[in-house]
């Protein structure tokens, strides 16, 4: 909610800025961002369809069981993969972890699944690509991957 | 090119979605809730936000992301980068199409991932929900090493990938 209204108010300050300097200017603009929808639609409606797909197989009980029952480096890497195929709001993963710490997994384990969820995106990545190139997006995921097992490890060698 | 080829993955995702209502109904009540649920977070989200990357490609000059983001905008320009990433502006997807309209204006690679790294792990109202379901030592270890991580990887890609490798390059060379 307060994305939402924090976007909205930033768009009404800009689009009042703009309309006041030029209006010819800012139709262009709306020009541009029809453009660039219509060419990321099809990406969009994919990562609907494909996310609804993942958490329909992997819900939140199976990505519990999964995760939360064994500890050590195997643990933590099936969570880095789970974190980096789903694709859940901050708002509903961090209660998920707090109550798979609360059911026994370790912090390590924990980590590794926030950092790869927020950082690393399986789905979204024909979109990354479109934009910023295949480099840069195999580039960026990968060493996010293991960024997150090194973050976890030492998250848990702190705090475990 | 067709409006059915265009749209030919998800028009086929609404293929697998009507199997498996056929077949396995229990997959097929919780990927419909889940995927209604985003489709609503997206309508909502994504015009605002592709109306500020138009006004942001109208508006802002070349030299001004050059000089606020660009090469040689050293720790003025890596600061920058991360407070435009830390803006509650929605999920990390939202954000790809805005960081390519910056680097076709001229951002530094590395200030392009800090940019991507701190609005996907480092969102100021994301923080909050964090300490209040992990505890605050966990979330600022984790800030701090997330931060640390995001500007190593930044440093990594600008020695690794070449202009070349950028979509828009390639586009021009295309001839489109």
């Amino acid at each position: 909610m307060t994305t939402i209204m924090v976007i909205y108010s930033l768009l009404a300050i800009c689009l009042v800025w703009s309309l006041l300097k030029s209006r010819k200017k800012t139709k262009q603009s709306f020009i541009v961002a029809a453009r660039a929808l219509w060419k990321m639609a099809p990406g969009l409606l994919a990562i609907v369809g494909v996310v609804g797909l993942i958490l329909g197989l992997l819900p939140p009980e199976i990505i519990a069981r999964l995760v939360g029952e064994e500890a050590g480096f195997l643990a933590a890497t099936t969570a880095a993969i789970l974190g980096a195929i789903t694709l859940i709001p901050a708002l509903i993963s961090f209660p998920l972890a707090a109550s798979l710490l609360r059911s026994g997994a370790t912090v390590t384990t924990i980590a590794a699944f926030i950092t790869t969820l927020v950082m690393v995106g399986f789905v979204t990545a024909p979109m990354e690509i479109k934009a910023l190139g295949r480099k840069f997006t195999l580039l960026r995921n990968g060493l996010s991957f293991i960024a997150a097992l090194v973050i976890a490890g030492l998250m848990g060698v702190v705090l475990g | 090119m067709s409006l059915f080829k265009k749209f030919k993955a998800p028009l086929l995702l609404v293929l697998v979605y009507v199997a498996l209502a056929m077949w396995w109904p229990e997959v097929s009540g919780r990927s419909t809730k889940v995927a209604f649920d985003y489709l609503q977070e997206m309508i909502l989200i994504i015009p605002p936000v592709f109306v500020l990357m138009g006004l942001l490609e109208v508006w802002v000059p070349k030299e001004t992301i050059k000089k606020l983001i660009g090469a040689g905008s050293g720790l003025k320009g890596l600061f920058f980068s991360f407070l435009m990433g830390t803006l509650p502006t929605g999920p990390l997807y939202v954000a790809f199409p805005m960081a390519g309209t910056l680097l076709q204006k001229g951002a530094k690679i590395s200030n392009i991932v800090i940019f991507l790294g701190a609005w996907a792990a480092i969102k100021i109202p994301q923080l909050l929900v964090e300490a209040e379901f992990l505890g605050l030592s966990f979330t600022a270890l984790r800030f701090g090493l997330t931060l640390t991580a995001v500007i190593v990887i930044g440093l990594i890609m600008e020695r690794l990938i070449k202009s070349e490798d950028l979509p828009e390059i390639q586009e021009q060379r295309e001839g489109r």
